[in-house]
């Protein structure tokens, strides 16, 4: 009786089978890595990582499709949405999964971890990252969010016999656990004031509602510190370091790029399409955000002598260039428009120069299997190829020109310097003095490589991999072409979620 | 041939070291013959269409920017590839294309440690691609990318191949020089906001300054972001000290490119993108330029005197030179900018032989420690003559090229624009004098101390000090000549660099204020910019006094 009621009651939503393509792509390729583990056992290992890796690729093409057909399409009355933004980060988001994927082939079958079944976590976070581009709901903000975040406890504990392994996989759950409650109060309070969990329906509660500010705002700096936590933005990055150095590096660099990505496009959807009408409140905790980050974490990596740790930290710091143009996007829809694609620049950048840092030091880290700086220094007697990409992918990171993070710090500076706000240009300031600081753990590095000897003049050639070389080949050549012809980035990543309102 | 070095001559220039770069990376480490090869054919090249360019260039027209290009680079923040040279371009730019080939020829036999030419070799074409493009940029993006990829190569080369203490030098340069350009990139864009203007153009952004109005305190700030940025690079007293640190550590052929071109970046930016850009800013900022170039010009001299390595003595009469260069673009008058132009190339050929001397005498003393050395005459006569020469152009003796970026500088001073503190001016310029008095006694005392005498005893029968090689005459004859020769006609670099220097400064800075009538002030639309009291018969004074 109540089974035929409930048959009647639901009404199966129209679904636009087209816009759905990816994720149901993403979703038979993890389906048959697991199903071919399970059929062919051992005889199917070697080739796990590449099936994945294709998989991946795949992927792209429906998304190549829907981007050709150019047409915006809303889902569940709004709260699925594949609009320009959604399809570029989606893109983003498997382009750093297939290098992620390259990066791990050697590691992952080495350690002797179980590899098929890291890759289909791997592929189960994706897909989380996937569904979150195009999430207007809390909650499918939320479902994608645990679907990105729970896999990724997983594989940060993945070298089990490895105490700081376990220690950072349990850091990292209990503290995205924390996070996660802290949002869904933040959530549960704007759900209060709206009555609908639709970003656009908040949107519009938020403009009308004059008796409530307290509870808005408590809801607003509740959901951005959640996501502040996944960012790793200070003062809510204090499991970065602990965990960065704990879990497999590839899985480092996996939460380093992609799962802060999808923290930030979370973090815009919400900004743009829920909190847009209130600049005075998301504004200035963002600007302290952004602030505290950049300072906090640059001074820190000062002092690190692991060069991973290093990265945690100016990970954070990064995170503060990232978030810096949204401390002044509220100021005219103009503005929001240049500080919304000034961010996704500065993803699509920080990507691939990330992740090309962290494919050197998987690279070199094979020969020494120490992440300590002074295990790589003399790099450049012994493999002087990896030096330079060193060089490109930091010197992308410090922002030099004429490598890619030029252009990202560059659409930062010019989003704060546009407002005309006495608080935008100080915080360019602010940038401008964490960018000298940066250069110096940058360069420091960079010295050891170039200048000192190796350790007790070790000079055995580094193993090469192909599936490495060929992360590092297109990570290098993103950097540098992004660099040189910006137009490139600059066209892709000239998106709106403004459009999206209604 | 004419047209196709119009559209694609300064292209070619400035890209064409790349291409040897992407030559080399394909040829394996071993092959040291084939890199010198490569890269000393690339800087030929380049050279040689320099060469070209300059029998192209349309010395009647200095004023105008010629093999111009105009293309949008990147359409979202209106930058454009924007490049041309002028008069004021063209030296720096055939200086630079020198000096290159010069340094590969020099470090042909000896590279420093750790050896590895390959490396070596790609980060000077590097450079060249940087130094070329920055003087031939004419839009500011552009002008900051080619600023910031001469970074990275000087920094390795200084790292890698530099003295005992080179990570702490490498570092400081690289963090000093960041840190002014990273200001200099937020008064860059706060312009190009402020104004309003269509694209980051030198021009377009000219045009916005005027026509706009930017506020007059928005106008200093940021003049003061490039000031910093600049005035870092160049180096300008206080911030001098990555300087010495840097050319003692660094191997000799990135000390000569330093101090031959690197530091004219600096200089160049003023003279090219903040007069001409911010004059009203540029007035207010002229006292205290003119201030910290002479306290540059006393302070470098008297660190020389103090020093005891040779290099960093050398190093210090940068700061004083550069000094002179400061002040004569801080009167910001027709003269005293030719002047500068002038002390640029002076100071590049004069220093950067100095730096190769420097070189040559520690590969063949392994020391110098200026206490340890002497007999350079009797030892390598050769040498020492030529080290008297340069010694001499240094100090600013007339005849040699020295004296035409010092002399017009300190004259310049006299007069210096309108609207700027005469009788300040007038005080540096004494100043500035008793430096050239300073600069001869360390100059002189460093020739006494290392090149008269009879050599020390460790050194009395040293097979190793040998006279000039060949590898150096090839290196330093174009470089001899040239200080010569401009010494005896200056005119080859004033004649380049006068119309242009005139084109770039503002109607109302060339006015002599009493010899206005208040309608004339108000046509020419100075009175409100410039203060001039024009109804008062002792204007100047007057101003003088407020000013000062």
């Amino acid at each position: 009786m109540s089974v035929e009621l409930l048959t009647l009651a639901f009404e199966r939503p129209p679904i636009d089978w087209h816009a759905f393509a990816p994720e149901i792509t993403l979703l038979c390729v993890g389906a048959l890595v697991t199903l071919v583990d399970i059929v062919f056992l051992e005889r199917a290992r070697p080739y796990t990582a590449a099936l994945a890796g294709l998989g991946v690729l795949a992927t792209l093409i429906p998304i190549l499709t829907l981007a050709l057909d150019g047409a915006d399409r809303t889902m569940f009355g709004g709260a699925y949405v594949v609009d320009d933004f959604a399809l570029v980060t989606k893109a983003i988001f498997l382009l750093a999964g297939y290098v992620v994927i390259l990066l791990s082939t050697n590691y992952v079958a080495e350690g002797d971890y179980w590899e098929n079944e890291y890759y289909g976590l791997l592929l189960a976070s994706l897909m989380g990252m996937v569904m979150m581009a195009s999430s207007r709901d809390l909650i499918s903000i939320f479902v994608a969010l645990e679907l990105l975040s729970i896999p990724a406890y997983l594989m940060v504990a993945w070298r089990k016999r490895d105490l700081r392994s376990n220690e950072a996989g349990l850091k990292y759950y209990l503290m995205g656990v924390f996070a996660s409650a802290v949002m869904l109060y933040g959530m549960s309070l704007l759900f209060g004031v709206a009555g609908s969990t639709q970003l656009s329906h908040i949107a519009d509660a938020l403009v009308g509602a004059g008796p409530s500010v307290a509870v808005i705002t408590m809801g607003i700096v509740f959901v951005v510190a959640g996501f502040a936590f996944k960012v790793s933005a200070a003062p809510f990055h204090t499991w970065a370091p602990d965990v960065y150095v704990g879990a497999p590096t590839p899985v480092t660099a996996f939460l380093a790029v992609a799962s802060k990505a999808a923290g930030f496009v979370a973090l815009l959807q919400l900004v743009y399409v829920g909190f847009y009408a209130r600049p005075e409140v998301f504004e200035p905790l963002v600007w302290i955000l952004a602030a505290v980050s950049m300072t906090v974490g640059n001074l820190i990596a000062l002092r690190q002598t692991d060069l991973v740790r290093l990265m945690a930290y100016s990970g954070v710091a990064q995170t503060g260039f990232i978030i810096a143009p949204l401390a002044v996007a509220g100021h005219s829809g103009a503005i929001g428009d240049q500080a919304l694609s000034a961010v996704v620049t500065y993803l699509a950048v920080y990507a691939a120069m990330n992740l090309g840092a962290f494919a050197v030091i998987i690279t070199l880290a094979r020969r020494s299997g120490s992440t300590e700086i002074g295990s790589f220094s003399g790099a450049f007697h012994y493999a002087p190829a990896m030096t330079v990409a060193m060089t490109i992918f930091f010197g992308s990171l410090a922002g030099i020109p004429p490598l890619g993070g030029w252009f990202a710090k560059f659409e930062v500076f010019r989003v704060l310097a546009t407002a005309g706000e006495p608080w935008g240009y100080a915080l360019a300031v602010i940038a401008a003095v964490n960018a000298v600081i940066a250069l110096y753990y940058y360069a420091a590095v960079l010295l050891k490589m170039w200048a000192e000897d190796a350790p007790e003049g070790d000079h055995r050639p580094v193993p090469f991999t192909p599936s490495l070389t060929s992360a590092l080949v297109i990570c290098g050549g993103v950097t540098l072409l992004f660099g040189v012809v910006p137009q490139v980035v600059a066209r892709f990543t000239d998106v709106s979620l403004l459009a999206l309102g209604g | 041939m004419e047209n196709l070095l119009d559209g694609w001559g300064l292209t070619v220039v400035t890209f064409s070291p790349l291409v040897g770069v992407a030559l080399m990376l394909l040829i394996p480490r071993y092959q040291e013959d084939w890199h010198k090869l490569v890269a000393l054919v690339t800087s030929l090249w380049v050279a040689l269409v320099a060469v070209l360019l300059l029998i192209e260039f349309d010395i009647g027209h200095t004023d105008r920017l010629q093999f111009a290009v105009d293309r949008v680079w990147i359409d979202v923040i209106s930058s454009h590839y924007s490049m041309g040279i002028d008069g004021m371009s063209l030296p720096l730019i055939l200086l630079t294309v020198l000096i290159v080939p010069l340094c590969i020829v020099y470090s042909w036999n000896h590279f420093p440690e750790p050896h590895n030419p390959k490396a070596f070799l790609i980060l000077i074409l590097i450079l060249e691609t940087g130094m070329v493009g920055t003087f031939a940029a004419q839009d500011l993006v552009l002008f900051f990318v080619f600023f910031e990829v001469v970074l990275l190569p000087m920094f390795f080369m200084i790292a890698v191949w530099g003295g005992p203490n080179r990570r702490y030098a490498s570092l400081k340069f690289f963090l000093f020089t960041l840190f002014g350009s990273a200001l200099m990139l937020v008064s860059f864009l706060a312009l190009f906001f402020l104004t309003g203007a269509e694209s980051f153009v030198l021009t377009d952004l000219a045009d916005a300054v005027a026509s706009h109005g930017v506020s007059r305190t928005a106008q200093l700030w940021i003049f003061g972001g490039m000031f910093l940025g600049f005035g870092i690079k160049v180096p300008m007293f206080p911030f001098h000290t990555w300087l010495p640190d840097a050319h003692t550590e660094a191997p000799t052929v990135g000390s000569v490119i330093l101090a031959a071109v690197l530091l004219k970046l600096g200089t160049y930016g003023f003279i090219r993108i903040a007069i001409p850009i911010l004059p009203e800013a540029a007035v207010e900022w002229a006292p205290w330029i003119g201030l910290l170039a002479v306290i540059g010009i006393i302070y470098g001299a008297l660190g020389c005197l103090a020093q005891t390595d040779m290099k960093r003595l050398i190093a210090f009469s940068s700061v004083a030179h550069m000094g002179f260069v400061m002040l004569g673009i801080a009167t910001l008058t027709d003269f005293g900018i030719n002047a500068a132009v002038m002390g640029m190339v002076a100071h590049g050929l004069i220093t950067g032989m100095l730096f190769f001397l420097a070189g040559s005498m520690k590969e063949r003393y392994h020391t110098l420690e200026i206490s340890s050395l002497g007999g350079l005459l009797v030892q390598a006569p050769r040498m020492g003559w030529i080290f008297g020469l340069c010694a001499m152009a240094s100090l600013g003796l007339p005849g040699l090229a020295g004296f035409w970026g010092e002399f017009p500088a300190i004259l310049s001073a006299y007069s210096p624009a309108n609207g700027v503190p005469v009788e300040t001016f007038r005080t540096f310029m004494v100043i500035a004098a008793v430096g050239t008095v300073l600069a001869a006694g360390y100059l002189l005392w460093l020739l006494q101390r290392a090149a008269f005498g009879t050599p020390p005893d460790e050194f009395a029968n040293d097979p190793h000090i040998t006279d000039t090689s060949r590898e150096e005459w090839i290196a330093w004859a174009p470089m001899l000549v040239l200080i010569v020769a401009i010494g005896v006609y200056p005119n080859l670099v004033f004649r380049l660099s006068d119309g242009a220097v005139d084109a770039s400064l503002h109607q109302c800075l060339k006015v002599e204020a009493s010899e206005l009538t208040a309608e004339q002030a108000k046509a020419l639309g100075c009175a409100d910019v410039y203060e001039i009291s024009v109804t008062d018969e002792h204007g100047v004074d007057e101003h003088a006094a407020v000013g000062g």
